[in-house]
């Protein structure tokens, strides 16, 4: 066994999801075998190899990044138009700190 | 009018453009009629955009009355895969989390469509963040294939390949990370295109795993796909990951011989297709040696290792885009907690499905302390290994040919309770998507059943050009 239900459950906390009980028991099963079928990478010789963290391919230099220009930004009221609670042109959420 | 809507291609718009057969009013009309009266037989479409179409249809026709050129894509009807902002109409990443979701922008490959003159017809259903190969992960329920209503569509881009298909759009925006724009176009019959790592910009495309995501098109041909890929394509400020190179005319490479292009043909790959779908392959793969092209065998060996290496890059990368679903920006919270940590597990446990659970589950485990080292370095590392398999191929042939999935279309509810064998089946798509290179899939013929088959090729970075003249030659043939 790979991974136990406190491993999930300690994973969930640092994904902060909640998860009910039957739901801890089924991903361990289920991140159980695909974790024993990822194990395959340790058959792979990867010395000396450099880790790819992005496409690369031959750009000219200086095009990768755009000019450093100041240009409108969306705006407060476009911002908060999808806020579950906007208010006084912020996002609110539940009290962090008691007064 | 005098146009079958179920039918059309660019070209044809065009000329009934250009004749006065119709306006693109009138086109935008028909299109909405016929995409609203079809939809509920697949359920392709999530919501339709009627105003937006008929607006930017209304601007078509000023521009054809004054004499202008109304752009290349002109009068087209188009189906958005409901994972690319539009401004002002919904965006629900098939989840419930932003489920009544309106962005305040467009995507830059909206913007460019749109600049070109084409219809946008609504919004089509997908996986949830686009993760998964059968469009069930849904919030929405899922999506029918229009070639056999009891079989799924593919995925996640299921609604966008079902759509043009059906007959519902004649072009659709998909996307793809580890083969949702191939499996579903092969699953419905259609073309359907992975550009170049880089090729069009993400800017607005939902980001799922940024290394990996590409947006692409479907349609019915082959000419159609590569006109509307020309149109989005390009070096965008807005996107760092995108490309500069130059875009080339796509379609003007069409209708050329493919006679002494060679192709190559992994035998990693063929020891893994059984039954009709790999029967139909190599009969297209017969085809493409009677045009001339020399067939070979070309060595990936590290295919075997793809699956596992694309799950830890993917996911990880996935826990962290999806962290900004927190119940603070965007629309849905959950009223059932009262502190603020409290307030984001809640709306993230009851805001995510299923499969997006998995995967949040599975890259946070991949990225955590400990383990960051043994799984998502380690499959970086292999990630280099398949593209320099790749770049050793593309040293030794034109292009790479390949079968699509291992199987055509499965039925709804066959494999959702079993992700591993799902994740399993993007064996022959996700190699291309972590090499980065162009990939596509086009039509090769139907099981006996008649569900549809598709042949896949690739080619180096930004040749798109060859890859679109081999599939606009076979698709003749």
């Amino acid at each position: 066994m790979k991974i136990s239900e406190q491993d999930v459950r300690q994973v969930a906390e640092l994904a902060d999801l909640k998860l009910s009980d039957a739901e801890v028991s089924r991903l361990r099963a289920e991140l159980d075998g695909i974790l024993a079928h990822v194990d395959k990478l340790n058959e792979v010789d990867t010395a000396g190899v450099e880790p790819m963290a992005q496409v690369l391919f031959d750009t000219g230099a200086g095009t990768t990044l755009r000019g450093d220009e100041p240009l409108p930004p969306l705006g407060n009221q476009a911002a908060l138009a999808n806020a579950p609670q906007p208010g006084a042109g912020y996002f609110k959420v539940p009290k962090v700190i008691e007064r | 009018m005098d146009l079958d809507i179920a039918s059309l291609t660019i070209g044809k718009i065009r000329h009934a453009l250009d004749t006065r057969a119709a306006s693109a009013t009138e086109l935008a009309g028909e299109a909405l009629r016929f995409a609203q009266a079809e939809n509920p037989k697949t359920g392709a479409y999530l919501h339709f955009s009627p105003e937006r179409a008929l607006a930017a249809a209304r601007r078509v026709d000023e521009k054809i009355a004054r004499g202008e050129d109304p752009g290349e894509l002109a009068g087209v009807p188009v189906a958005v895969k409901d994972v690319i902002v539009t401004k002002g109409l919904r965006t629900t990443c098939g989840s419930k989390m932003l489920a009544d979701y309106v962005p305040p922008y467009d995507a830059t490959a909206i913007e460019r469509i749109e600049r070109a003159g084409a219809l946008i017809l609504g919004k089509t259903n997908c996986d949830e963040f686009a993760m998964g190969s059968s469009t069930e992960n849904s919030a929405f329920g899922p999506v029918r294939n229009p070639r056999a209503p009891d079989r799924v569509p593919g995925g996640s881009s299921g609604g966008s390949a079902a759509a043009v298909a059906q007959g519902t759009a004649v072009v659709a925006l998909g996307s793809d990370t580890g083969g949702s724009i191939r499996q579903p176009a092969s699953f419905c019959g259609v073309v359907g295109v992975t550009p170049t790592y880089g090729r069009v910009s993400r800017y607005g495309l939902t980001a799922f795993a940024s290394s990996l995501d590409h947006i692409g098109p479907f349609a019915r041909s082959v000419r159609d796909a590569a006109a509307l890929l020309g149109t989005m394509a390009g070096r965008d400020p807005r996107d760092a990951t995108s490309a500069a190179a130059p875009v080339p005319d796509y379609t003007s490479q069409l209708n050329r011989k493919v006679e002494g292009l060679k192709l190559g043909l992994p035998p990693e790959y063929l020891k893994e297709l059984k039954g009709e779908s790999g029967d139909v392959f190599f009969q297209g793969v017969e085809v493409l040696k009677k045009l001339g092209c020399e067939v070979r065998e070309v060595a990936m060996p590290h295919t075997d290792y793809a699956i596992a290496t694309y799950y830890i890059i993917a996911t990880a990368e996935a826990s962290s885009n999806l962290a900004r679903y927190d119940g603070v920006r965007y629309t849905f919270r959950s009223q059932h907690s009262s502190t603020l940590a409290e307030m984001y597990r809640a709306t993230r446990g009851e805001g995510f499905g299923a499969e997006c659970k998995r995967r949040i589950m599975l890259g946070t485990y991949v990225l955590s302390a400990g383990y960051y080292d043994a799984y998502y370095l380690k499959a970086q590392k292999v990630r280099a290994l398949v593209a320099r398999d790749f770049a050793q191929a593309f040293n030794q042939v034109d292009a790479i040919v390949a079968p699509v999935s291992p199987f055509p279309a499965f039925r709804l509810g066959e494999k959702i309770d079993d992700p591993l064998a799902m994740y399993l089946s993007d064996i022959f798509t996700i190699t291309g998507s972590l090499a980065g290179v162009p990939c596509m899939s086009v039509p090769c013929g139907t099981t006996a059943e008649g569900l549809p088959v598709g042949l896949q090729i690739l080619t180096r970075h930004f040749d798109e050009t060859t890859m679109f003249r081999i599939a606009d030659a076979f698709e003749n043939a």
